[in-house]
């Protein structure tokens, strides 16, 4: 059955004298080769120079804090149950009088780690999440050393509050009809 | 200045030269590899990359150096040497220019102008096969083994060709085999090329099988042979024998351009020794047949980029059936129309 | 006298080295020696201003023969183990056949008289061109017999080496 009409049907003919020759086709491969050094090079010098990524691209998580620089998350766990690789973990604690400024709800994460080396990067902690706590990021996981700095937390997955991370390319605007 | 004076300052010129360029043609080969492959290539040290082959020198040289146990030291360690000697060992019979001269006295760009030069070239250039059967061989491994027979097989094949194609160029010459006489015939745009075409191509070819080049460089191909000869040197001795495949390359360009791309000839050359003091001229003409040779350094480059390798039955099919009887013929060719149409 | 005493470097040279040929254990330093002795060899032919013969010698001995030698030697793969053990038969023939060769050279080198050597007048007597002229003129026959001579050669060893896909 024919599935496409770019095949090509291979024929092992004998070769005519100019074709025995080489040198027609060595010029020709030669020609086409001299065009290539004058073409526009793919490269990017990496690390003056850096490729833009997708909107969507998926990196490393921040836990968000609102606009009081309080933190969003309540550790509903949400986040954790929808994880297909089982990366998240966390302890929930209550809030003490005196540290309105710092949770927004009553409840929040005492402990909050990903494992980074679990982790496959799908998002759907992100689509999980009732409270916009969790985001992934266009950051890139940096190489450790020992498998045991893998496991991020929330000293390393916060925002500080000095220096937000920007997801606004990635917040999705849901329209309810 | 005495003449061993100058000829010694010229020897150390040229030694300089050639180790020069054959470095900064390691970093040509990977900037046109790169450029020829849409890429950059080695930009990181200095401008453009410029000190890279300095870079990789003091790589080579810190590297730790291993000696295979089992190998037969003496002759591992004569094997880069030989190769080395051999491929610098060339430059000593090609004229570089015309003459320079000083108070007076007219001194040769040339080491030693004997009447035997191509002869010499021919000579020495199949010494070349002794570094590389000698450091396979004393490396004690089956492909180190298996890529210096090929080696040997291939250049030894070639050889007959690349004579053959000299004859037909020193048919045309009268009477000398130097190559100072020869690259004087071929004043302004005289070229041998122009009347020899078949041996040029038999020569250039040859040129790229002796020099281990692609497409003929099953002797270390990377692919099938790891590394073929090489496959156990390590730091300098692995780094003499890559620099001597460069210095080969550079003196080979050097050996074409002087036998049919007429050397230091170009067009205006006698007008411009009227007008001009007769070192200027010199150094003119050193120019123009070193813009030549880095062309063909280019050209060595450009086909290494472009062509894939030979299948070795092919390689010998080419050597023995093609480019064997082609060269004869040629010569046959050569040697009617001298004796029947005169010169 | 320079020129004698590089002649004599050259002899020492050409000699040692070809002891050195029959001494060394090693196929492979047998035959790295013996390069050398063809280059100290090539360095008489020019002493005697013979450059083109000089530079021949070392074309093809040198860079093919020996190529070739190098070649079957590493292939063979001799170790001191499987050198086959001579019998003394052997031995013995071997002694005296080398012992009679050396006794009709001494005789012959007894019964030679050492005449005073007359340089040749020309110096280029080597030179490409007079060697070309000698060859192709006085010397038309024997040089057009050895290539006849080669041919047969080299018919013979394409013949041997087709042999078995005819078959």
């Amino acid at each position: 059955m024919q599935l496409t009409n770019r095949s090509k049907v291979v024929v092992k003919k004998e070769m005519t004298f100019v074709e025995k020759l080489y040198l027609p086709a060595i010029f020709s491969g030669l020609s086409i080769t001299i065009k290539h050094l004058f073409k526009k090079k793919a490269t990017l010098r990496y690390p003056e120079v850096t490729r833009e990524f997708a909107p969507v691209y998926r990196g490393m998580h921040v836990l968000k804090r609102d606009e009081q620089g309080r933190e969003n998350c309540t550790a509903c766990g949400l986040c954790a149950v929808a994880c297909p690789a089982e990366a998240i973990t966390m302890d929930a604690a209550e809030r003490n009088k005196g540290e309105e400024n710092l949770y927004r709800e009553e409840k929040y994460a005492a402990k909050y780690e990903i494992n980074m080396l679990r982790c496959i990067y799908c998002g759907l902690c992100e689509e999980a999440c009732p409270k916009d706590a969790i985001y992934l990021t266009d950051r890139i996981v940096h190489s450790e050393y020992t498998r045991g700095k893998f496991v991020f937390g929330k000293d390393v997955l916060v925002e500080k509050v000095d220096e937000r991370i920007d997801i606004t390319k990635r917040k999705k605007t849901y329209k309810i009809d | 200045m005495s003449v061993l004076l100058f000829k010694v300052i010229l020897i150390v010129l040229i030694f300089l030269i050639s180790l020069g360029l054959a470095a900064y043609a390691t970093y040509g080969e990977r900037k046109v590899a790169a450029f020829l492959q849409d890429r950059i290539g080695p930009d990181r040290a200095g401008p453009f990359g410029l000190l890279q082959p300095i870079a990789d020198g003091v790589k080579m040289f810190l590297k730790e150096e291993i000696i295979p146990t089992v190998s037969d030291k003496f002759l591992f360690i004569l094997g880069p040497s030989l190769f080395m000697v051999t491929a610098l060992m060339t430059s000593a019979v090609i004229p570089w220019g015309t003459p320079m001269e000083f108070g007076g006295v007219s001194y040769p760009l040339q080491v030693a102008d004997i009447n035997i030069g191509i002869l010499y070239v021919l000579g020495v250039v199949s010494l070349g096969i002794y570094g590389i059967m000698l450091g396979g061989w004393s490396s004690n491994n089956k492909y180190a083994l298996l890529g210096a027979i090929r080696a040997s097989s291939q250049m030894i094949s070639y050889e007959l060709a690349m004579g053959m194609s000299v004859i037909a160029v020193l048919l045309m010459t009268d009477g000398s085999l130097s190559l100072n006489v020869i690259v004087e015939g071929q004043k302004g745009l005289n070229w041998n090329v122009f009347y020899q075409p078949v041996a040029a191509l038999i020569f250039i070819i040859t040129a790229f099988a002796e020099c281990n080049r692609t497409p003929f460089d099953l002797p270390e191909s990377e692919s099938e042979l790891i590394g073929g000869y090489h496959t156990e040197y390590s730091s300098m001795k692995l780094g003499l024998y890559l620099f001597a495949e460069y210095v080969n390359m550079f003196i080979s360009s050097a050996v074409i351009s002087s036998l049919f791309f007429g050397g230091y000839n170009f067009p205006g050359l006698e007008y411009l020794q009227t007008v001009l003091p007769t070192n200027l001229v010199s150094l003119i003409s050193f120019g123009v047949f070193f813009g030549k040779i880095l062309f063909f350094i280019f050209f060595f480059m450009w086909v290494r980029w472009t062509i894939p390798r030979f299948r070795y039955d092919q390689l010998m099919r080419l050597g023995w059936q093609v480019l064997m009887p082609l060269a004869i013929i040629n010569v046959l060719i050569t040697g009617a129309v001298i004796t029947f149409f005169g010169n | 006298m320079t020129s004698d005493i590089v002649f004599f470097l050259l002899a020492a040279v050409s000699v040692f080295t070809a002891l050195m040929v029959v001494f060394s254990k090693s196929p492979i330093y047998s035959v790295m020696w013996l390069i050398a002795c063809f280059f100290s060899i090539a360095g008489h032919y020019v002493m005697l201003n013979a450059q083109f013969l000089a530079i021949v010698h070392i074309i093809v001995y040198a860079g093919a023969i020996m190529v070739l030698m190098l070649f079957t030697v590493m292939l063979l793969n001799l170790n001191k183990e499987s050198e086959p053990h001579k019998s003394i038969f052997t031995k013995a023939t071997a002694v005296i056949t080398g012992g009679m060769l050396f006794l009709v050279l001494l005789a012959a080198m007894r019964s030679t008289q050492l005449g005073a050597y007359e340089a040749p007048v020309t110096t280029d007597v080597g030179f490409v061109q007079k060697v070309g002229m000698k060859l192709f003129t006085d010397y038309m026959l024997p040089f057009e017999m050895t290539s006849v001579l080669f041919i047969a050669a080299m018919i013979g060893s394409v013949v041997l080496a087709k042999k078995e896909r005819n078959l």
